[in-house]
């Protein structure tokens, strides 16, 4: 056991508080969890001692202004461990959309008095800012994954986070194949499990809330959906959402517009 | 010599965002009390356009984690309207529950967690269990009740994903639904003590002549649907919504504040509101707790919010026990196909902070061609100052850490969602 609990900080950059919320959604491990942990900031639930030094910073959301490019790395050199949680902290989240629009078009679009408006052009993940130790995934994140990477972090080992695709998991709960059955474009070929395949399981497709997995093959996966007479733009919208800005992601228009390039009818892969 | 101080909150806490609170003093008088909304712009409004009308529930749901429920329900509203769609049977009830899912678990997460351990004088709910261990557990129970609705309806507690535009993709299983009740049960009761409870508490003297706005619907507590009525006579369809009400935009805030036309003035949104305008429609449990209690309504004291919070859990325990109960066909299609089309529609809803206005322009490539989206707390904005300017006066001859508190309290009264308005807080006072 520790000699003295270990300092655990929740910090907010752009983002909707949905990441944060999972810590209090844990309903029936909360108050267990602050006996474990010392919760020394997380302002939406109330501590705020800013005074010092933390064993465990967790971060939500993105970097889209110029004081919060500066601040992450105040927050860097207060904590051992940075761990950044969800979409936002880990991709740019939603509001990356603008790294492919005019900023200054979309402050005047939105705002009357655009030049109080201060803000970068680009919402970027935490780690190109500042080094990340750790990443966990998900619009919003898993809440058993969070717990599952305190309780790692408390005890020193590293968080068990599974990184096959959304794919793997519907066979393994036999859950009937909504790109195959139904002919929709669904991402769980190239998404990184996490959410326990809720969408197929509720007749829908995955639209990639935990972002790549490992080595996406966004070149055969648009091929097929494009075979089935999936436009680009609706492809290119489905993957440019929440983990649109996300490495394995950002290239989905080139990648389908060289797919058009390179085919006419082609042989199966 | 004129004194003069300034005295600020830089991080105010137990709000959903983050943002700060200015309060400047004169010769003893308060010149200004501002609120300074400091989240991120995210600028929804803009990357709306172009999105697919398919996209948007799932999209807004994004503003925020705390009500994603209350931005799809607008939203999918507002663009039924644009393409005059109709809804299968047995959608509207399924909506409604799963609104009484977000109600609780936003409401049990502000009354117990944000705004009880003021008034019992605690930093946070969690340093609040270990006198009020009992007390905390029934609150984190009720939010696990709220949030197990949305699980069952939505597919998941913050960013449903079962919500669309004609309907949902599935129809919730009639044996999942009815096996909520024991819980919810269990729920109504707590929320019955969660009312009694609050009314022990030492609410601080204020009273101020709001003018209240909400959705009001003859049958209904209102959710999903009805006319916005406001306190001083108002009674229009949600789409003279921006006749009436307009956006400003302050150097201190990224938030857009709302202010009611003609004279650009302060109104209230929310719980409070709601309960002054809707008392008739509280469920009857809600009702005769309200009416035991011997307090006096109309409430115009936003301290007292918390009870109006309590009786709309009651209200929402209630009618999803009745929902629930009257659940036996699970809706066949479960939604209704939208023909993409051409055309413009708007909608309100009421969130667990209050009315929630949405618009849409659907363009000729059937894509989203304009946004417009007014969230709770940035019509709550102007208010909230307002309060502090009246509750300030009498706080001046405290130290500046004590009237900090006094003010984060006041503003918690409002369970203000900054990340939802950013379109929030640090207090600073300055004392001139």
């Amino acid at each position: 056991m520790h000699p003295q609990k270990p300092r655990l900080a929740v910090f907010k950059f752009a983002s909707c508080d949905g990441c944060q919320l999972s810590l209090l959604d844990c309903e029936d491990e909360l108050l267990t969890v602050a006996e474990q942990v010392e919760i020394a900031y997380f302002l939406e639930a109330g501590p705020a001692d800013s005074s010092g030094y933390y064993d465990v910073g967790l971060v939500e959301g993105s970097i889209s202004t110029p004081h919060d490019a500066e601040r992450i790395r105040a927050i860097r050199a207060q904590c051992r461990y940075l761990v950044t949680i969800g979409a936002c902290a880990t991709a740019g989240g939603i509001q990356a959309l603008r790294n492919w629009g005019d900023v200054e078009e979309f402050a005047q679009h939105v705002y009357a008095r655009p030049e109080y408006v201060r803000t970068l052009a680009t919402s970027t993940p935490i780690a190109d800012h500042v080094k990340v130790d750790f990443e966990l995934r998900g619009c919003p994140v898993n809440k058993h994954q969070l717990l599952e990477l305190i309780a790692a972090l408390v005890w020193g080992r590293t968080p068990r986070v599974p990184r096959q695709s959304v794919c793997v998991e519907c066979k393994r709960r036999q859950v009937v194949c909504v790109a195959v059955a139904k002919g929709v474009a669904c991402l769980g070929p190239v998404t990184q499990i996490g959410c326990e395949v809720i969408c197929p399981q509720y007749d829908r497709e995955c639209f990639g809330c935990f972002g790549p997995k490992e080595y996406p093959n966004l070149i055969s996966l648009g091929r097929r959906y494009q075979r089935d007479g999936h436009d680009n733009g609706h492809l290119t919208r489905l993957v440019r959402s929440f983990n649109g800005y996300a490495p394995g992601f950002r290239t989905v228009e080139k990648v389908l517009a060289k797919n058009n390039h390179s085919s006419s009818p082609q042989p199966s892969e | 010599m004129a004194e003069s101080r300034t005295i600020r909150v830089d991080a105010l806490t137990r709000v959903e965002g983050e943002g700060a609170l200015t309060v400047v003093v004169r010769d003893g008088q308060v010149i200004a009390a501002e609120l300074n909304i400091y989240e991120p712009p995210r600028f929804f409004e803009a990357f709306l356009r172009g999105r697919a009308v398919r996209e948007v529930t799932d999209i807004v749901a994004r503003i925020c984690g705390i009500c994603p429920v209350a931005y799809q329900m607008s939203a999918a509203h507002a663009l039924e309207k644009a393409l005059g769609l109709t809804l299968p049977p047995g959608v509207q009830q399924l909506r409604r529950l799963l609104y009484c899912g977000e109600w609780i678990e936003s409401h049990a997460l502000h009354v117990y967690m944000l705004h009880a351990p003021d008034f019992l004088g605690f930093d946070s709910g969690i340093a609040m269990a270990a006198r009020y261990r009992d007390a905390v557990e029934r609150g984190l129970r009720m939010k696990k009740i709220g949030n197990r609705i949305l699980e069952v309806l939505g597919g998941r507690a913050v960013h449903p994903i079962n919500v669309t535009v004609g309907g949902f993709y599935r129809a919730p299983r009639v044996a999942d639904i009815q096996a909520l009740l024991p819980d919810l049960r269990w729920g109504r009761q707590a929320a019955v003590e969660t009312f009694r409870w609050a009314t022990t508490f030492d609410f601080p003297h204020l009273d101020i002549d709001y003018d209240m706005v909400s959705l009001h619907h003859a049958d209904e507590y209102p959710m999903n649907h009805g006319n916005i009525v406001s306190s001083r006579g108002l009674n229009i369809a949600p789409e003279e919504y921006e006749t009436h009400f307009t956006e400003r935009h302050e150097p201190h805030t990224t938030a857009l504040q709302s202010v009611k036309l003609p004279e650009a003035t302060p109104y209230l949104v929310g719980p409070l509101a709601r309960v002054n305008l809707c008392f008739d429609q509280l469920s009857p449990t809600a009702r005769r707790e309200a009416e035991a209690a011997r307090m006096a309504w109309p409430c115009r004291n936003s301290f007292q919010s918390i009870l109006a919070r309590s009786l709309e859990m009651i209200t929402a325990f209630d009618e999803a026990i009745r929902l629930a109960e009257t659940y036996h066909v699970e809706p066949q299609p479960p939604r209704s196909e939208p023909q993409l089309r051409p055309g413009e529609g708007c909608h309100a809803t009421e969130a667990p902070r209050g009315l929630l206005y949405h618009r849409f322009r659907i363009g000729d490539d059937g894509l989203i061609a304009a946004a417009k989206i007014v969230p709770p707390t940035a019509q709550n904005q102007r208010q909230i100052e307002h309060d502090l300017a009246a509750f300030l006066p009498r706080l001046l001859h405290a130290d500046d850490s004590q009237i900090a508190r006094h003010c984060e309290h006041l503003i918690r009264n409002y369970d203000p969602c900054i990340s939802c308005a950013t379109h929030f807080l640090r207090v600073k006072i300055e004392r001139q």
